[in-house]
């Protein structure tokens, strides 16, 4: 079973099998406008939740990518160098920046779900 | 996600001046930022990159009139232009009627108070005048106060100023003004728009062909609707003018040039003529004679960068060997180019196209060289 869950800095993950797939949300790449560059993490760094791990630039400005959660990095989305317009195509789906192996699952409960993000997103404006 | 820190400070800031075309960029779908104590689009629905190369391909709108526009008149032309002369370097006695030249106002040290375009009107007698938004009041009580008292600087405050940029502008403009098509580069004309008198000079500020139009205030919307109803037409934004301008290889002042910074070490020296580099007579002509003569202590020059990160403003550009040699003022990925380009400044020893250099993104050394400018050639129409 898949669980989705959100920060307020509107990076999702997406769980299974204790693996997070992680990149930024549909609002956040409309914030960003024109993504233009991807810097990745590496695979095999460890990362506590919410310590900055990529970093996403815009034609505008660069933006640090917080990870939801803790956990060690186990693989990156390589497509991102070639194409990292693919941010503002598809965010939520082809376009995930990293998969990372979870330390702690019960970090994902400090996270929004769905509803709670959308109404966040919502107000933000 | 989070964005990095924002250069400009909106708090405590008195209320944003508006275009007379804000209703139009609304209802455009604009997104508006302030800039320059003005409310400006950065970008409409399409976004920079689209933007961008719609000009490229076709015709941009701009919205600039943001910027300043001012008259200078007196007795006749050479009394204007002698007066003009002792504030820039450029050759202003020269122009002939409807020419327009590039120019800086400078300080008594040398420095750039501000670059701006002076235009010979068409009757002879007077100057034209296009200065940054951000420098109107400070270049305009500056013009001011160093005019005789026979030539008067008056600011016209009543009027747009749009662009029409790329290559298929001259074509769009010339649906509704035939004449402006004959323009030259660098050369302007007062026309008639539908009853409005409007002054249609063929400049801009990306690398393209293109056009900016004084327009009054009452007729903006509707000439601005009349050329968006065009089909090669689209509206542009800040961003992407700021992208264009980049690959063009023009400094913006404020970012690649200040009060410190000198024409010469702007790599602004070829708008300064033969006599006025000879003769000076200008405020500031001590340091610019001085480094023309023996070289500046720094100038600005191009960047290519080899990955696609970008290079920001204050980043810092060292050599091979990690000595640092100045910092980044300008940069960009930009579109065209398909690169991320640059402007910053270095000693003239490690200025040459080709010189492997540095530059410091979040702590890591990127390699660049430096670069020939203009990144993306200009499509400039010399003769119409």
């Amino acid at each position: 079973m898949t669980l989705i869950r959100y920060t307020e800095d509107h990076e999702y993950i997406s769980v299974e099998d204790g693996v997070g797939t992680v990149g930024i949300t549909d609002y956040a790449q409309g914030k960003l406008g024109d993504v233009t560059f991807v810097e990745l993490p590496k695979v095999g760094e460890k990362v506590k939740q919410g310590q900055p791990i990529a970093v996403v630039e815009s034609v505008k400005a660069a933006s640090d990518i917080y990870s939801p959660v803790s956990g060690e990095v186990v693989e990156i989305n390589e497509a991102l160098n070639d194409k990292p317009e693919l941010i503002n195509q598809e965010p939520e789906t082809g376009a995930w920046i990293y998969r990372l192996a979870l330390s702690n699952a019960g970090e994902l409960d400090k996270l929004m779900d769905r509803d709670a993000y959308l109404a966040y997103a919502g107000a933000e404006g | 996600m989070s964005a990095a820190p924002a250069t400009t400070d909106h708090e405590a800031a008195p209320p944003l001046r508006q275009t007379p075309l804000a209703a139009l960029h609304r209802e455009l779908g604009a997104k508006l930022v302030p800039f320059a104590g003005y409310e400006m689009p950065v970008s409409y629905a399409t976004g920079i990159v689209k933007e961008h190369t719609h000009v490229r391909e076709r015709a941009g709108f701009f919205d600039v009139s943001h910027m300043g526009q001012a008259r200078i008149t007196g007795p006749d032309f050479e009394t204007v232009a002698a007066a003009f002369e002792r504030l820039v370097p450029g050759d202003i006695a020269g122009l002939k009627c409807g020419q327009i030249r590039y120019t800086q106002l400078l300080n008594d040290e040398g420095g750039i108070i501000d670059d701006l375009m002076a235009t010979r009107e068409a009757d002879g007698t007077g100057l034209f005048l296009v200065v940054n938004a951000s420098r109107k009041e400070v270049d305009f009580a500056h013009i001011a106060a160093h005019l005789p008292p026979t030539v008067t600087l008056a600011p016209l405050a009543n009027r747009a100023l749009v662009a029409l940029q790329g290559p298929d502008a001259a074509r769009v403009l010339a649906r509704q003004m035939p004449e402006a098509a004959g323009l030259a580069f660098m050369t302007a004309a007062p026309l008639d728009w539908r009853g409005a008198a409007v002054f249609v000079s063929r400049s801009g500020y990306t690398g393209e062909d293109g056009f900016e139009i004084s327009v009054p205030a009452d007729a903006a919307e509707a000439f601005a609707r009349s050329l968006l109803a065009h089909p090669e037409v689209e509206a542009i934004g800040l961003g992407a003018r700021d992208t264009l301008r980049l690959e063009a290889g023009l400094p913006l002042y404020g970012q690649d040039m200040d009060e410190t910074t000198s024409p010469i070490e702007a790599a602004l020296d070829f708008s300064i003529g033969k006599r006025r580099r000879r003769d000076g007579g200008f405020i500031g002509a001590e340091r610019v004679q001085r480094e023309l003569a023996d070289g500046p202590a720094r100038v600005r020059v191009g960047l290519r960068l080899e990955g696609r990160s970008a290079a920001r403003t204050h980043m810092k550009i060292a050599s091979e060997t990690g000595e640092t040699l100045g910092e980044i003022t300008s940069g960009a990925y930009t579109p065209t180019a398909a690169a991320s380009v640059a402007f910053g400044y270095v000693p003239p020893r490690s200025s040459a196209p080709g010189t492997p250099v540095a530059v410091e993104i979040r702590g890591a050394f990127q390699p660049a060289r430096v670069a020939s400018l203009p990144f993306v050639p200009h499509r400039y129409v010399r003769k119409a």
